[in-house]
Parts: C-alpha cells; structure tokens; sequence
C-alpha cells in the first residue's frame, strides 16, 4: 500500500469517526481545494450581503429599525471576517481571497443580486434569505472542517436573530395599512422564488454534492434542505396572511411535505453567470470600495512600519 | 423632571436637548453611508459601531426631548416629522463624508468637542442630562480615540495619506468654530449652571487637536472665517436632501406602525 493511499484511509477514518479535520492535519488537496472554495464563497456573500440591506440604512423608517438594521449589516461584516480568518487556515490570505472577488473568480450567493426596492424588502431578506441561509449552515455546525465548524456556531446564533427580526418587519406590515400589506406581499413575491433557489440546483445536477457528502462537508443535499425550509416557512407565510407565489404549492399528505412548482433553472443560471438585475453594481461596489480604500490601507502598514522603526531605534539609542 | 423649571428654562432646555439629538442623528446618518464601502473590513465595523453608539445616544436624546415638550411626541416624530429650519444639528456634522479621511477628520473635531461637552455636562445640576451624558461619555471616548488615532496614522502614513488629510483639514476647518458660538438656549442654560459655557471650552479643545495634530505633522489652520447657523436651523444645501431621503417613508405613509 502507498503511503499516500494510507494517508487517506486515516483521514476518511477520522471523518467517518466524526473527530474534526484541523489546519496542521493531513487533507486531500480536493478537500482543501472544496473548503477554499466554499468558505471563500460564503465569506464574500457575507460582505456582497452588506450591500442590498445596506440601501436602506439611511431611509429606515424608524430609528429603532434604523439601529437595528445598521446592527445586522454589521454582523454580517463580523461574519465576513471569521470566514476569511477560517480561509487563511487553509493556505491562503484575505488579500488573496478578497482579490478572487473583485476579478470575478470567486462567487458569491446570487440572492445578493436581486434589488432591494421597497423596506419590506428588508424584511423579506431577514425572514427569507437569512431563514434558507440558517437552513444551509446549522448543518455546517457539525461540517468536518474545524475552523468552519466553530465560525458557524456563532454566525448561526446571529443569524436566527435576523430572522426573527425580519419576519417581524413583516408581520407589522401585515398588520398595517392596505399599502404595507401590498409592499409586504410584494416583496414576498419577488423573494420567494430566488430565496428557495439559494440550496443551489437540484441533486441530480449538482456537481459537487456527492464528494462533500462524503466528506461531510456537506450533510444534507441541496433537495433535502429546501424541502424543509418550504416545509417550515409556508405555515409562517400563512400565519401573517402572506400568500406563496406558487400556484402548484400543496401539501403532500403522503410524504408529508409539500409539493412546489417548477423552479425556474434558467433564471438561476443566469443570475449564476453575471446576469442578475445587480450583479454589476454589487461587483462594482465592491471594487470602489477596495480601490478608493487602498491609500488608506498603504498609508495603516507606512505608519506601522514607521512605529516598528522607531521603537528599534529608540531601545538601540 | 427633578425641578420646575420656569417655561423659558423649559423651552432653551428642550431646544438644547434637540440640538444634540438632531447632531448625533445627523452624523450616524452620513456614517450610514459608510455602511459596506469602508477601506477595510475592520473599519467599516467601527465606523457601524460608531453609527449605532451615536443613535443609541439619540434616541435617548430625543425621549427626554418629547418628556419636556409634553406634547404627546415619540423619538420617531421628532426625527421624521421635523424640516430643514427645525432641525438644530451643527454643521459640521451635516458635510457628505469625502473620503476616508474626510470622515475621520470630521469625527475627530466633533469627538473631541463632545469628551470636554459631556465631561461637564455629566456634572450637570439636570439629573436626566447628567445620565444621559455619562453613558455617552463612555462611547465617546472611544469614538474620540479611534479618530485621533486615524488622524495620526494618515498624517504620519504616506505622501499621498498626508496630502489628502490636511486637504480635508483645511477645508473642514471653517465648521469646526460654530460647536463654541453658544446660541440663544445655550446661554440661558449656561447662565444657570445646567449646561457649561461652550465658549469656554474652546481653548482645551484648541490644545488637544493641536497635540494630535502635531503627532500626525500636520498643520492647524489658523485664522479662518467660522460659518455658524445650524443651531438656529439656517443649514447648508447638504441637510435638506439628508431629511428627503431619511423621512419619506415617514412622510409618505403618515402615522403607519413600522
């Protein structure tokens, strides 16, 4: 036997024991080629994610939703950070990830692409988007990466904060005027159907679910974890008077679940592929924010160097 | 309220007590802007930071201010329901954030303002005011800190960082004089010990930008003409179009729950 083919034996068996994968272990370089992409990704979601709520921190309606919102916006900075800080324990820099980004290399969720036009929108994110990313990453709290694992036990712990606030927002509009119930079921409308294409394509073309299944990097397929999100957001929906925007939707005594229409797979891919309404403006904002900040950055690392010179200077003197 | 207070006393200490809402509401309104567009990640969560101390401080400002109207007014009203004259904040605050260094200097003469105002006003024989000044002393320290630090490492940091930073200086300078012109309100109050005489604190405010100043080698204008105004609602172009975008939902949907 190779030691090679023995080095990965153990690191399945490690797997298969459910004890954590650290920085300094053994991995395959397909795994840590996974990781990189998949945490890279989620990081840069975070920061993209700044960006649509971020619209509408200056018209909040009120300065309790004002605070608020500027307080989840900023939890989702915090979130960016620990991913990127998990990224670097597996070889490569922020600066490197970051850079991947604004080349349009790496990926972000495409959710992000969507406009945010009217304040239930807010709404809508916190409740939908936040409540299918909760979906996704309460698995990811057992994910076999170390580092991964444990930055996802306190995003998570953030984030159903946020969706509890968002489905709040909602619920007041829905117990308001005729004019908010239609901004509020407007939004629903227009968030749906991206929200639930967040699980990403069904199983059946979905490249990468078999390997990190395995590797439980992955716990739930694509299928499983939207199914349970429908499953648990159409009673909430129902409850504040929202309607579903999905005339097949219906509850399969059967299998217990519900049966959804078709989603629609092109405009997934399209989105995927640069052609959302924003992902110009989200890539760009993203690049501005980068390059109007580099002389700020140049000019933190030209004074710490000086400080670092000058504290050798005065122990020598 | 722990005093009567004649109705005169009522009026100044009400418009006082606006006139600091509306600036720390106006500011985390520009810092808002900031909010996924910072330099660097770290920033951009201490410049949010920042953003929620100061409407944390506002909105406390702002239900003592609706207490001593007695007119039946929430925190909301007076920061959605009120226009271009009414609002008191300096104008400072109100300038658009330029760039980073822009913004640092804009919060580093109005931190600085703020630690020597609060000092005295947490003394304040206003139990309420007294309060309220602690708490937020202890936010403004850091926030004072934080841009003092800033302002020494881009005055101390490149050519470019350095050029651009005195640039801002001189061109925020003219804003910096009307947080010590007192106002009407501010005399009355002063005059009666509930707040301290602001144009008395000019001169330890002058030495502490001037030791920072000095650290980050950069220069202090000297001699410039001090616009004044927003204490009395006469604003730069700026604020009007901070209320449009800020108040439509308010005023759109009038007495909606949100």
């Amino acid at each position: 036997m190779s030691p090679q083919i023995n080095l990965e034996e153990q690191f399945q068996a490690k797997i298969d024991a459910e004890i954590k994968i650290e920085p300094k272990d053994w991995m395959p370089d397909a795994y840590r080629k996974t990781l990189i992409r998949q945490i890279s990704q989620h990081a840069h979601s975070e920061i993209v994610g700044m960006l649509p709520e971020g619209n509408w921190l200056t018209r909040a309606p009120s300065l309790k939703r004002k605070a608020t919102l500027l307080a989840k916006v900023q939890d989702e900075a915090g979130h960016g950070l620990y991913l990127y800080s998990a990224v670097e324990t597996l070889g490569i820099s922020r600066l490197q990830t970051i850079e991947d980004l604004l080349s349009g290399k790496a990926k972000y969720s495409s959710i992000f692409n969507y406009p945010t036009l009217t304040w239930a929108d807010m709404g809508a994110i916190g409740w939908l988007v936040d409540g299918a990313a909760i979906m996704n990453q309460v698995p990811l709290c057992r994910t076999s990466y170390g580092p991964y694992a444990r930055a996802m036990v306190r995003v998570c712990k953030e984030e159903s904060f946020h969706q509890r606030q968002g489905y709040e927002i909602m619920m007041t509009l829905m117990n308001g005027s005729a004019e908010q119930k239609e901004m509020a079921q407007d939004a629903m409308n227009r968030w749906w159907w991206p929200a639930i294409m967040m699980f990403g394509p069904t199983d059946s073309e979905s490249s990468n679910t078999e390997q990190s299944v395995k590797w439980k990097i992955k716990r739930h397929t694509n299928d499983e974890l939207r199914q349970k999100f429908i499953d648990a957001t159409v009673p909430q929906a129902e409850y504040i008077g929202l309607t579903i925007p999905d005339k097949d939707l219906k509850w399969n005594e059967a299998k217990g679940a519900y049966d959804f229409g078709a989603i629609n797979w092109d405009e997934f891919w399209n989105v995927v592929k640069g052609n959302g309404p924003c992902n110009k403006q989200r890539l760009e904002a993203r690049q501005n924010a980068h390059n109007n900040g580099a002389w700020v950055r140049e000019a933190a690392s030209a004074y710490a160097e000086k400080r670092a010179k000058r504290s050798v200077t005065a122990e020598v003197a | 309220m722990n005093i009567a207070l004649h109705n005169d006393t009522q009026v100044a200490l009400s418009n006082y007590v606006l006139q600091l809402a509306d600036t720390n509401l106006i500011l985390a309104q520009r810092i808002c802007e900031w909010c996924g567009h910072g330099p660097v990640l770290e920033q951009d969560i201490a410049l949010s930071n920042i953003g929620l101390d100061l409407l944390g401080q506002t909105r406390s400002l702002y239900q003592y201010a609706a207490e001593l109207l007695d007119e039946d007014k929430s925190e909301d009203d007076l920061a959605y329901l009120r226009s271009e004259r009414q609002f008191k904040n300096l104008l400072l605050v109100e300038q658009p954030n330029g760039d980073f260094g822009y913004t640092i200097v804009r919060q580093f003469l109005y931190e600085t303002f703020q630690q020597l105002l609060l000092t005295e006003l947490k003394k304040s024989s206003n139990t309420q005011l007294a309060a309220i000044a602690e708490k937020s002393l202890i936010e403004t320290n850091y926030h004072y800190k934080w841009s003092a630090e800033w302002v020494i490492r881009l005055g101390d940091g490149t050519e470019e960082s350095k050029s651009r930073i005195q640039k801002s200086i001189n061109e925020i300078w003219t804003y910096s004089g009307e947080m010590f012109i007192p106002c009407a309100a501010e005399q009355l109050l002063a005059s009666i010990s509930i707040i301290p005489d602001v144009a008395a604190l000019k001169e330890a405010w002058m030495r502490k930008v001037k030791t920072v100043l000095d650290e980050a080698t950069l220069t202090m204008p000297e001699n410039m003409y001090m616009q004044q105004g927003g204490k009395t609602g006469v604003h730069t172009e700026h604020l009007g179009y901070i209320l449009a975008e800020m108040q439509y939902l308010q005023r759109q949907y009038p007495r909606q729950q949100w």
